[in-house]
């Protein structure tokens, strides 16, 4: 064997690998910059249709003001004031930037209290609303996808892959009409149709009243997931790998979560992350069905009664939120493919 | 049949395992994938097990651990392996045999081989999954099978993922994880598909030694019978789900006993004598389709009504060879050089149609090949041969204009009166007439096709485009040029999935030649084709050369195939030529190192022979 000749693209043998760690660590540094910058730019983007936007929405000085508009030129011109709205757009635009930046959300329009004050809570109601659905939603869509799988072609499989597809058909609010009718008021009277918190709690405070929206975004979600986890898994099933580990005599439950279930992370990150990311846009439409007090209702309220200060921090806060979930969404994929995870060192 | 049943009980004494009549379904229909497959592995020896995609050698493979694939059952026969009853065991005790007592070398390592786990965990998974030695005896065995295969065997390496081997590298890994526990048998399918011919015969070679070293019973399924000849104790060969042959390697080389083999050994291309390739007309039959009584009557030139209406029994042709065939007396004495052809005049006239010059390709940054200059003549085959990577279809790309980032410069001559004229480096940038001229056959049939699109849509739009002929002229023309790839008329309203893989390849050789080119650029178009196909396709090629006149650059990894179909050869390594010539020259009497070690890695059938000294 002449090794003058060896194939093209055969690596030497033993690849120094003390050099590894610190320019793996430099490598994910500029991935980590790199993707931050492109996040920033986004995030800019956004914010300059946003502001279009809410600028769009008309003149919200008659929007708030009503009636006493003509009325009463002196609040008129208070407001404009308050507003900025005397200002160039170009200039009105980058003072709220800058605000947006140094955490200066603004007053209402509507009310006159601190953004940041108002958004608070529905925030948080939407976070804790978001992180039940999502703690309920990974390993429930996986267990049936693992199910499936396990049992593909049988009975079991065809019903859950029949109801799952009947669930994703059916859009949010119907499956939310159709609990209320179950659970509330027409069958049973079990739980709260609507969530009614007293001033100065926060939803957590009401387990009850959050068991049907959990619900029914669960079962807007799980159905999707499963579908998506159930073919991924099964295209691993049968994958060269999966059978050669079959051969060396390795038991099927073993194959399936050792040499399967790695193999499918990814696609599960990716999918997970787009739900989670399309949940932190504030479920509007459950939220106004449960009357839960989210950022999805409050934004509805806001576009409303042409309160842009709150739309605008609560669609900047949207967008970040998509942006971060989706950075850490890319982060983990790389770092659970191997071969993404050394290509970013070579 | 006494003789057989005589040698069969002989047998059983030393076989480590045995299939008999053993029979796999597919679930749904209950139609036979394989079928009264008798199959015996004797420890040290290595049965090769040979036949075209769709003859059952995979499931036969899979069958011997008591696996079947999703959709398919083992339905009937008798699987034994030491000592053991497969069929009978529970699933828990068959797993338990796997991998231990009897392992398995799968086709295409790269998939096989987990993506997310590193090498050395998925070394150590079988010994921890059967509790082999101590977990530090565990380490031990790794380091040492490591070097055995070929490979280091330090923790760096270990802690590799697959993807940081090469395709050698990731074959070798399989094969230490199969000879890990020690087994008493192997399974080996297409191990070296996809390798490289100095990869393979690395493989092959350390496959060889362990097999011997260990005192394994192989069995090697493979389409390649110049490997089996190469590796192989004894050969069985499978024709739609049935042995059809079986005998020791060079008995069964020197005298083929069923006309199937005659037909597959017709097939193959020689390395030093210019053979005229045969192929075998139809196509293997899918299960479910095989005909009845002997299932290669309706491809077999013997076949008498007798063949149709009962099914051969094993007819002894010498002790230890048996063939499944009424007519062997028919077959008549087996003269593998009575198809030999002529050598290219070295002295022959050409008239150059194509004039390459200090072609540099790059990508991206990378430089691909170098100073590459030659030319074409028309009718001539200049064959481009080398390894992966070595940068012959990016220079063959380059030439039909789809890769555009190069220096240096190509000339075409157009019309056989014309002036040769300058090449523009993208397709797009040529004239018309250049285009036309230059036409392209990619390597697999089964991407290169619409498959929305009939074969006469297919065939009448080049024509539409360079304004040969249209409408009913063009209809007209696309059956003529059907029937020049030797293609019936009815295939003109099929869409192309509906097509065998050697029939789409006719369908897009016939596509370029509707274009009346010059120049055909022929890449790797029978790599992906199965062995009695590539024959008729080589043939097919060789006359429509002569026919029309044109000039084809064939590039190849296959040497052997080159000796067939080409006039002059250039081996290319790295992105240089190495050496150039007339094909029998370079073959014959290579004067490069690395083409002296091309071809001497390249399996030959003659191989069975030159191991025992004769021939």
């Amino acid at each position: 064997m002449s090794t003058a000749y060896a194939p093209a693209g055969t690596p030497t043998a033993g690849r120094p690998t003390a050099r590894r760690r610190p320019s793996a660590t430099r490598a994910w540094l500029q991935w980590l910059l790199r993707r931050l910058g492109l996040a920033v730019l986004t995030l800019l983007a956004v914010s300059l249709l946003v502001f279009l936007a809410t600028s769009a929405l008309g003149d919200p000085v008659r929007a708030i003001l009503g009636r006493d508009y003509a009325v009463s030129p002196e609040r008129v011109e208070q407001l404009r004031q308050t507003l900025h709205l005397d200002q160039h757009p170009v200039q009105r635009y980058l003072t709220w930037l800058v605000d947006l930046l140094t955490g200066h959300l603004g007053v209402s329009a509507v009310n006159g209290l601190p953004v940041a004050e108002l958004i608070g809570g529905p925030v948080l109601n939407s976070a804790f609303l978001v992180l039940i659905v999502a703690v309920l939603m990974i390993p429930l869509a996986l267990g049936l996808a693992l199910i499936q799988a396990r049992t593909r072609g049988s009975w079991l499989d065809n019903t859950i892959s029949g109801i799952n597809l009947a669930l994703a058909g059916v859009p949010e609010f119907v499956t939310g009409i159709l609990l209320v009718a179950l659970f509330s008021t027409s069958v049973f009277r079990l739980l709260p149709a609507v969530t009614v918190i007293p001033p100065g709690q926060m939803a957590w405070n009401r387990p009850s009243s959050m068991i049907l929206p959990v619900a029914t975004l669960v079962l807007a979600i799980v159905p999707y997931l499963a579908r998506i986890l159930r073919a991924n898994l099964g295209e691993a099933m049968d994958s060269d790998y999966a059978e050669l580990a079959r051969l060396k005599g390795i038991p099927e439950n073993r194959v399936v979560l050792r040499h399967v279930l790695p193999n499918t992370l990814v696609p599960t990150i990716q999918v997970t992350a787009l739900q989670l990311a399309w949940l932190l846009g504030g479920v509007v439409l459950v939220e106004y069905l449960f009357n839960y007090p989210g950022i999805g209702a409050l934004l509805v309220d806001s576009v409303r009664n042409s309160d842009f200060p709150v739309v605008q921090a609560l669609t900047m806060l949207i967008a970040a939120a998509y942006v971060v979930v989706n950075l850490i969404a890319d982060a983990l994929s790389i770092l659970f493919t191997p071969r993404a995870r050394t290509g970013m060192v070579a | 049949m006494s003789t057989v049943d005589a040698a069969a009980a002989a047998a059983d004494e030393a076989a480590v395992a045995q299939t008999v009549g053993l029979r796999v379904e597919l679930t749904r229909s209950g139609i036979d994938v394989v079928d009264d497959l008798n199959l015996d592995l004797y420890p040290g020896h290595i049965l090769g097990l040979v036949g075209e995609s769709g003859s059952g050698k995979t499931t036969a493979g899979t069958a011997l651990l008591g696996y079947a694939r999703t959709g398919a059952t083992i339905a009937g026969g008798r699987i034994t392996v030491a000592g053991h009853d497969i069929r009978s065991l529970s699933p828990a005790r068959v797993r338990s045999i796997r991998g231990v007592t009897i392992g398995y070398v799968p086709q295409d390592p790269n998939s096989a081989l987990n993506p997310a786990i590193r090498i050395g965990d998925q070394l150590r998974e079988l010994l921890d999954q059967h509790r082999i030695g101590t977990p530090a005896e565990r380490t031990a065995r790794i380091a040492e099978i490591m070097p055995a295969v070929g490979l280091p065997g330090d923790p760096a390496f270990l802690r590799r993922y697959p993807h940081q081997l090469s395709g050698g590298q990731v074959q070798r890994v399989a094969l230490a994880m199969v000879f890990l526990p020690r087994p008493q048998v192997l399974v080996l399918d297409e191990p070296t598909t996809g390798l490289d011919v100095t990869t393979q015969a690395m493989v092959l070679s350390s496959l060889k030694e362990l097999c011997a070293d260990f005192s394994v019973a192989a069995l090697y399924v493979t389409h390649d019978l110049a490997v089996v000849a190469t590796i192989a104790d004894r050969v069985a060969v499978m024709y739609a789900g049935r042995l059809v042959e079986m005998g020791p390697t060079q008995e069964l080389f020197r005298a083929p006993a069923h006309p199937y083999t005659r037909a597959l050994l017709q097939s193959i291309p020689h390395l030093h004598r210019p053979y005229r390739l045969t192929g075998i007309p139809g196509r293997t039959p899918s299960p479910g389709n095989r005909p009845s009584g002997c299932r290669f009557n309706d491809r077999c030139e013997l076949a008498e009504d007798a063949c149709r209406a009962e099914e051969p029994q094993p007819v002894a042709v010498k002790t230890d060879h048996w063939s499944r065939c009424r007519r062997t007396d028919a077959l008549g004495p087996w003269d593998p050089d009575s198809r030999a052809g002529q050598d290219t005049d070295p002295d022959r006239e050409r008239s150059v149609v194509l004039t390459v010059t200090d072609l540099n390709i790059f990508h991206g940054r990378n430089q691909v090949v170098h100073d590459v200059s030659f030319d074409l003549a028309a009718p001539e085959v200049v064959a481009l041969v080398g390894e992966s990577g070595s940068g012959k279809t990016t220079i063959s790309r380059a030439v039909a204009g789809l890769h555009t980032q190069r220096t240096g410069s190509l000339h075409l001559q157009t019309d056989p009166t014309g002036e040769p004229a300058e090449l523009a480096r993208s397709a797009r940038n040529r004239t018309a007439a250049q285009r036309q001229a230059v036409q392209y056959i990619f390597q697999n049939p089964y991407q290169s096709l619409n498959p929305r699109r009939t074969v006469e849509q297919i065939l009448v739009r080049p024509l539409e485009i360079f304004g040969i002929a249209s409408g009913r002229a063009a209809r007209e023309r696309a059956a003529e040029l059907l029937d020049s790839v030797q293609l019936g008329e009815g295939l003109l309203r099929l869409r192309t999935n509906r097509l065998s893989g050697g029939e789409r390849q006719r369908v897009a050789i016939a596509r370029a030649l509707a274009c009346r080119p010059r120049v055909l650029v022929c890449d790797e178009v029978t790599s992906a084709l199965d062995v009695s196909i590539q024959g008729s396709i080589t043939e097919l090629l060789t006359r429509i050369k002569n026919k029309h006149g044109i000039g084809m650059l064939f590039v190849t990894h296959d040497l052997a195939l080159v000796r067939t179909i080409a006039d002059r050869v250039l081996v290319l390594n790295r992105g240089r030529v190495v050496e150039s010539g007339l094909v029998a020259q370079v073959l014959d009497h290579p004067r490069d190192p690395y083409t002296q070690s091309l071809i001497a890695h390249t399996p030959t059938l003659t191989g069975a022979f030159d191991a025992s000294g004769s021939a």
